[in-house]
């Protein structure tokens, strides 16, 4: 399982890059960093139905961090919720893929975001309703390093924690990286997991690249009850592609034609990816 | 109209809010103010449907949308000012383009709010709130109207903003014969056409029969949608009537003043005067006394068509 997981996570990262190539923009280091979480959820944890994607009891996700659009893209197009053709058409005019996630044109998407801060609280709202409906699913959140400093993210946090949202886990991409630099420089949102462990949450440290480490989290995060989780997830802006990786250029930048070709073929990409 | 049956129309709102309740899909947020909004009686009757998010609005907001994608049919109530005015941003990002079926009840809004002053006085929301695609718009006159209009718009599958003031204003109505983006005509004069919105539809009331007394027949608009707006209505008594005046407890700048004169403009030229707050914020006094001020009471109207 776990070497079929990093297969689909290679499958996303190779989409990333050539999506971004072929919009020439877009964001690929924060997207090519959470692909190994994308992975996990939606070809393991998640309980969706790519034949019935509104369907009811199905297990939600906000992409809190929303311009990381091609990340979720890649990964619902290889679930199956769209052809996978529709990808390359991604940010262009008549396409269903939005620069940002948009529920009402998406298979697929749960919610719309790209104003960050607003994910975690759109979340929680969710899974109020499954504990009012007394449902099962879960719903999981993925918010950026950087995002963490809207303030709004910290309401958030109140409320998941006042309402005791077990059925709630939240991943925090730490790659270090926002657009002004390193996030410790432009104003410092560290240490992240005593801010989340203060305001209520069960805390999870892990590598997040780590396929194991990821179940691992998922599954101590759906063991703890009374409180919401969240798993601060180590990551490498950019991974998978060497000259991409912890550098903030690539935050939203689009590769050129060689930039593409080395990417893809570091990725071990073959024509038939493409 | 009687004068002796006063409330506020966030009252109204209250008390409705807790009769639709029945309906197990509807979820009340509140943002640390349940005792003014009056969300405080749905949340006596069903606690559990029922979350005080504190003083977070934008939290509120977000969540009512994480809400309404679950079916829930959520009414988020807060002042009009930290409603339409700090919250914006989720109004417009997580709320309007997904098109989420959330109902923005917000009480306190224009200068009515009285004492406490500018900071809480919100004279913009009708023009924030009306440039939003998806968005219904509304700002009801009485505790006839504003049950309606709390009943009504959880039939509407979208985002409605719904205006609410403070002062209490007379009762207009009896009966409930309302329908949303249908102006109300009372009266039939044709000396001029006096469209007013939320608390100043009393005080239209109040002038034209006056006015009668003078022997100028005017007659009053209850413009209760913003958006959508009664063109024909503002067409009908543009052709009939001798001149258009809007009255609103807001600025003069994007209200319903500047709705109607969309529509005129475009539709039928005509001469409109906006009575409103002039472009400048509120300050504090006591709100019928403020009314005065700012000339958007009864006497003010008078002068205005006197005047013209």
């Amino acid at each position: 399982m776990e070497e079929e997981l990093k297969e689909i996570a290679r499958k996303i990262r190779i989409n990333i890059v050539k999506q971004v190539y072929l919009a020439r923009s877009g964001h690929p280091g924060g997207s090519l960093s959470i692909a190994d979480i994308l992975a996990v959820l939606y070809f393991k944890e998640m309980n969706v139905d790519s034949a019935n994607p509104k369907m009811e009891d199905r297990d939600r996700l906000v992409l809190s961090k929303g311009h990381c659009a091609p990340a979720l893209y890649a990964t619902l197009a290889l679930k199956g919720f769209f052809d996978i053709k529709e990808l390359d058409k991604f940010r262009k005019v008549g396409s269903i893929l939005q620069g940002h996630p948009d529920m009402k044109k998406i298979p697929g998407i749960d919610m719309t975001t790209g104003s960050l801060g607003q994910g975690l609280s759109a979340a929680n709202g969710m899974a109020i309703a499954g504990k009012l409906d007394n449902k099962n699913y879960r719903v999981y959140a993925i918010l950026g390093d950087g995002e963490i400093e809207e303030g709004q993210i910290w309401e958030a946090a109140m409320a998941s924690s006042k309402y005791k949202l077990d059925n709630l886990c939240v991943f925090v991409d730490n790659n270090n990286l926002q657009i002004d630099g390193t996030i410790d420089k432009v104003i410092n949102p560290y240490p992240i997991d005593k801010k989340f462990e203060n305001f209520g949450f069960n805390v999870i440290n892990i590598n997040g690249h780590e396929i194991k480490e990821i179940e691992d989290a998922l599954n101590r995060a759906k063991e703890c009850k009374g409180k919401p989780t969240a798993i601060i997830a180590k990551t490498i802006k950019g991974k998978g592609v060497s000259f991409m990786e912890n550098k903030v250029e690539w935050h939203g930048k689009a590769p050129n034609e060689e930039e593409y070709k080395l990417a893809i073929q570091e990725l071990g990409g073959n024509e038939n990816e493409l | 109209m009687n004068y002796n049956e006063k409330k506020a129309t966030r009252q109204s709102y209250g008390e409705e809010l807790a009769e639709i309740g029945i309906d197990e899909n509807v979820v009340v947020l509140d943002a640390d103010l349940s005792s003014a909004t009056k969300t405080n009686i749905f949340a006596k009757k069903y606690p559990n449907r029922f979350f005080d998010v504190g003083i977070a609005e934008q939290n509120m907001m977000s969540m009512a949308a994480g809400l309404a994608t679950c079916g829930k049919i959520p009414y988020a109530s807060t002042f009009a000012i930290f409603a339409a005015g700090r919250a914006y941003d989720q109004i417009r990002n997580s709320i309007c383009y997904p098109n989420l079926n959330v109902k923005i009840c917000a009480t306190h809004a224009g200068v009515t709010v009285g004492e406490d002053g500018a900071t809480h006085q919100m004279l913009e929301d009708l023009s924030l709130m009306r440039t939003l695609p998806n968005m219904t718009v509304m700002c009801t006159s009485d505790d006839t109207q504003t049950k309606w209009a709390v009943r009504k718009i959880k039939e509407i599958n979208g985002p409605v903003y719904l205006r609410l003031c403070r002062l209490s204003t007379p009762k207009i109505y009896e009966e409930e014969n309302f329908e949303i983006g249908k102006g109300i005509q009372i009266g039939d004069g044709t000396d001029a056409t006096v469209i007013a919105t939320g608390v100043t539809v009393s005080e239209a009331i109040k002038a034209m029969e006056e006015l009668k007394e003078r022997g100028i027949n005017i007659r009053v608009i209850d413009m209760h949608t913003i958006k959508p707006i009664d063109k024909d209505i503002i067409i009908k008594s543009a052709k009939e009537t001798k001149k258009i005046i809007t009255v609103e407890d807001h600025n003069i700048i994007g209200g319903l003043g500047g709705a109607v004169c969309e529509v005129l403009c475009q539709e039928y030229p005509t001469k409109v005067i906006r009575m409103g707050i002039n472009d400048s914020f509120g300050i504090s006094g006591n709100a019928e006394e403020l009314l005065k001020y700012f000339k958007i009471d009864k006497d003010s109207i008078i002068e205005n068509i006197i005047k013209e």
